[in-house]
């Protein structure tokens, strides 16, 4: 089955070589990282999270948000989901590989990292974070691989599969809401201490993770003969449309309690990300972007004419994917540390080799998604065109 | 009535019985103890329980610091001496890039201390205050909370310590940490700053000195404590007494004497971390 990825057009093999050149860079850049220490990048010891947690914090999401498509397929029996449901397993274990390496790119002290199972400490989130990432991550492996390794025999999947395939529905539901718990239970960072932070997480990777793997099911309808189906595709529109208005509701209720509220705690964060805090803004043109897009996106998603056209729908799902990616990828984590806790504001520039090993992270992931579905699609394809 | 509905108001009734009666339960089996609960009388006027915490049950020690702000406003140069006593003595280097300094112990003026107090009509000395702010040791610690290694724990005198062998640099304290009181190794803190002059100007060889990619704070000079020396900080302070260490669970001890009589306030009281440090202004 393997030999699959092996196998492909010049086009194919030019991703491959473009996503290994990245690669490349940002492992060059992470030597130096490792070998100067974290002031490679530009975290201080007030923003003292970058980058890298913050993708972490929203490729759970992405991880999180192939639930979506799996959950109708084995819950409900929805048939339609049957060929996109691997490629959401798949995007799973990518986002969740990528979500390990931006854990461990972040460690001040990487050869540690198994400390955290030599003194499990059950109090920590961080340690239950461990856990359900990697759990979810074998699940996902198991079921994706045992249903695709059957299609390939031409035999129906061994029973035993199926507990796992169900396990790994509330499992998605974990990942996201102990990742909320990391930040929501930290008493004076107030523009984290909210309740419906998990739900904002959730609904924002409702929207990010489908959105997403629509966009390259879109891709792969023109670049292949591999097509999800119509019906599939308005289904999966619909959830994008909710979990998307769910979300924005949700940014919503945050502004309307820290405002109305007037506690200066909720609304210092939201005054810097909007509108900038004592002549800081750094992230106010990319945030009030992220609504802007968030818009054009909703307007697509609305329009009858522009969710039936492949064009524009693409169009609409990148703005949505680039919307949550800016809101939970770059504000919420930069912005709950500012200001600091004594009150001060340190802006966070990330630094050039940061940004490279960021990428380089993506790319890995991009490269492991790349030949899972280039497996995934090649299997199906055969199995179905004779 | 017919019998559905009659079975139904039993139902009904039953579980309001048992939610009332279950929090109680739940926390005299949990806890050993009944809060909130059994005024006696049953005066209308009387509250039903008090609002604030449970008070603080003395079990062993708990080590805690007295900071009298107007002694380092009366002694100018105090401060930087505190800072430069624990600073030498903890080989904690030297970078002058605010953002990825360490510090221990240093000053702040009274609305970076006190950020959640009304700085309005404040009078001008109060402005003028150099506040020390150090860890706080606090007895409900988020940053021991969080640690996933137990590399940050607090011991049986009441101190929040850090086993820097064990810390894996994830900085999840910091994030929990609402006084900023720690510092990252953002860099080789045993190397040389950008003139070559090394960041810990004269090593003491009796502490340990700490490798990049680990964190850092004070840590109420818990080896000098144990050899039954002051922390540097309250030794550098002298006979001006500005700062006063001591046991907080131990009514006798100097600390607790100063607290019965002057009014202190700590950092952040309402977030419920109960800071070990108190501040007479
Ligand atoms: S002040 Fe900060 S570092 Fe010190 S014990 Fe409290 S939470 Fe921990
Ligand atoms: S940085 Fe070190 S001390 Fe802080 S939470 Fe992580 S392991 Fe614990
Ligand atoms: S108690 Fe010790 S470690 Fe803490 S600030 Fe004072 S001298 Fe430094």
């Amino acid at each position: 089955m393997i030999e699959k990825a092996l196998k492909g057009s010049s086009l194919y093999w030019t991703w491959i070589c473009v996503l290994l050149g990245i690669m490349g860079i940002g492992a060059f850049c992470y030597v130096q990282q490792y070998n100067y220490g974290l002031g490679y990048t530009g975290m201080s010891r007030d923003v003292s999270w970058g980058l890298y947690i913050s993708q972490f914090t929203f490729l759970v999401g992405v991880a999180a948000g192939g639930v979506m498509v799996v959950l109708p397929y084995y819950i409900h029996d929805y048939k339609t989901f049957g060929r996109i449901t691997i490629l959401g397993e798949f995007l799973a274990i990518a986002s969740v590989a990528m979500c390990l390496m931006f854990i461990m790119a972040d460690l001040g002290q990487p050869l540690r990292a198994l400390n955290v199972l030599l003194h499990p400490t059950l109090n920590s989130m961080l340690f239950w974070d461990m856990i359900v990432l990697n759990g979810y991550l074998a699940l996902n492996i198991i079921v994706g691989t045992v249903v695709l390794q059957a299609e390939y025999k031409g035999t129906s999947p061994p029973a035993w599969y199926k507990p796992f395939a169900y396990l790994s529905i509330p499992w998605a539901i974990s990942i996201h809401t102990v990742t909320a718990f990391l930040y929501c239970g930290l008493p004076g960072r107030h523009f984290w201490l909210t309740a419906i932070l998990a739900p904002r997480f959730l609904a924002s990777a409702f929207a990010a993770g489908p959105a997403l793997l629509l966009f390259i099911a879109l891709i792969l309808k023109r670049t292949t003969k591999f097509d999800i189906g119509k019906e599939a595709q308005n289904k999966l529109v619909t959830i994008i449309t909710y979990a998307a208005i769910l979300n924005f509701f949700f940014l919503g209720l945050e502004f309307f309690v820290g405002y109305y509220s007037n506690l200066p705690g909720h609304m210092h964060t939201l005054d810097y990300l909007f509108w900038g805090l004592h002549g800081y803004d750094q992230l106010v043109p990319f945030m009030r972007f992220s609504l802007f897009l968030g818009a054009v996106a909703l307007v697509v998603l609305f329009t009858p004419q522009l969710k039936k056209n492949d064009k524009t729908l693409g169009v609409g799902l990148v703005c949505l994917f680039f919307a949550l990616w800016i809101d939970k990828g770059l504000g919420l984590v930069l912005g709950g540390f500012v200001p600091n806790p004594l009150e001060y504001v340190t802006e966070y520039t990330p630094s050039l080799g940061e940004m490279c090993i960021t990428l380089a992270v993506w790319a890995t992931g991009f490269l492991i998604l790349t030949l899972l579905y280039k497996i995934a699609i090649s299997v199906k394809l055969e199995k179905e065109l004779p | 009535m017919d019998k559905k509905r009659r079975d139904f108001l039993k139902i009904a009734g039953l579980s309001a019985i048992a939610g009332v009666a279950a929090p109680t339960a739940l926390n005299t089996l949990f806890k050993g103890e009944v809060i909130a609960s059994d005024h006696g009388g049953g005066h209308g006027a009387e509250p039903q329980g008090q609002g604030h915490a449970k008070i603080e049950v003395p079990t062993g020690k708990r080590f805690g610091m007295v900071i009298d702000v107007n002694k380092f406003h009366r002694y100018e140069g105090l401060a930087e001496k505190c800072t430069n006593a624990c600073h030498s003595i903890h080989n904690v280097p030297k970078f002058t890039d605010p953002k990825v300094e360490l510090k221990w112990i240093w000053k702040e003026p009274y609305e970076h201390a006190f950020t959640e107090h009304s700085h309005y009509k404040k009078n001008d000395e109060l402005h003028n205050m150099p506040f020390m702010v150090m860890c706080n040791h606090c007895d409900a610690a988020p940053c021991v909370r969080v640690c996933p290694t137990q590399a940050t724990f607090k011991n049986k005198d009441g101190m929040v310590l850090m086993d820097f062998h064990r810390c894996i640099g994830c900085r999840f304290c910091m994030a929990a940490c609402p006084y900023g009181s720690r510092s990252f190794n953002w860099s080789d803190p045993r190397g040389k700053d950008k003139d070559g002059k090394p960041l810990i100007a004269k090593e003491n060889t009796k502490f340990p000195t700490r490798t990049r990619g680990v964190v850092e704070k004070c840590n109420f000079c818990a080896e000098r404590i144990a050899v039954g020396q002051e922390p540097a900080c309250v030794e550098a302070c002298g006979a001006t007494k500005a700062m006063i260490f001591g046991d907080l669970n131990d009514a006798h001890s100097e600390i607790s004497q100063v607290l019965k009589k002057q009014y202190t306030i700590q950092r952040k009281p309402a977030l419920g971390t109960k800071p070990s440090v108190f501040y007479i202004i």
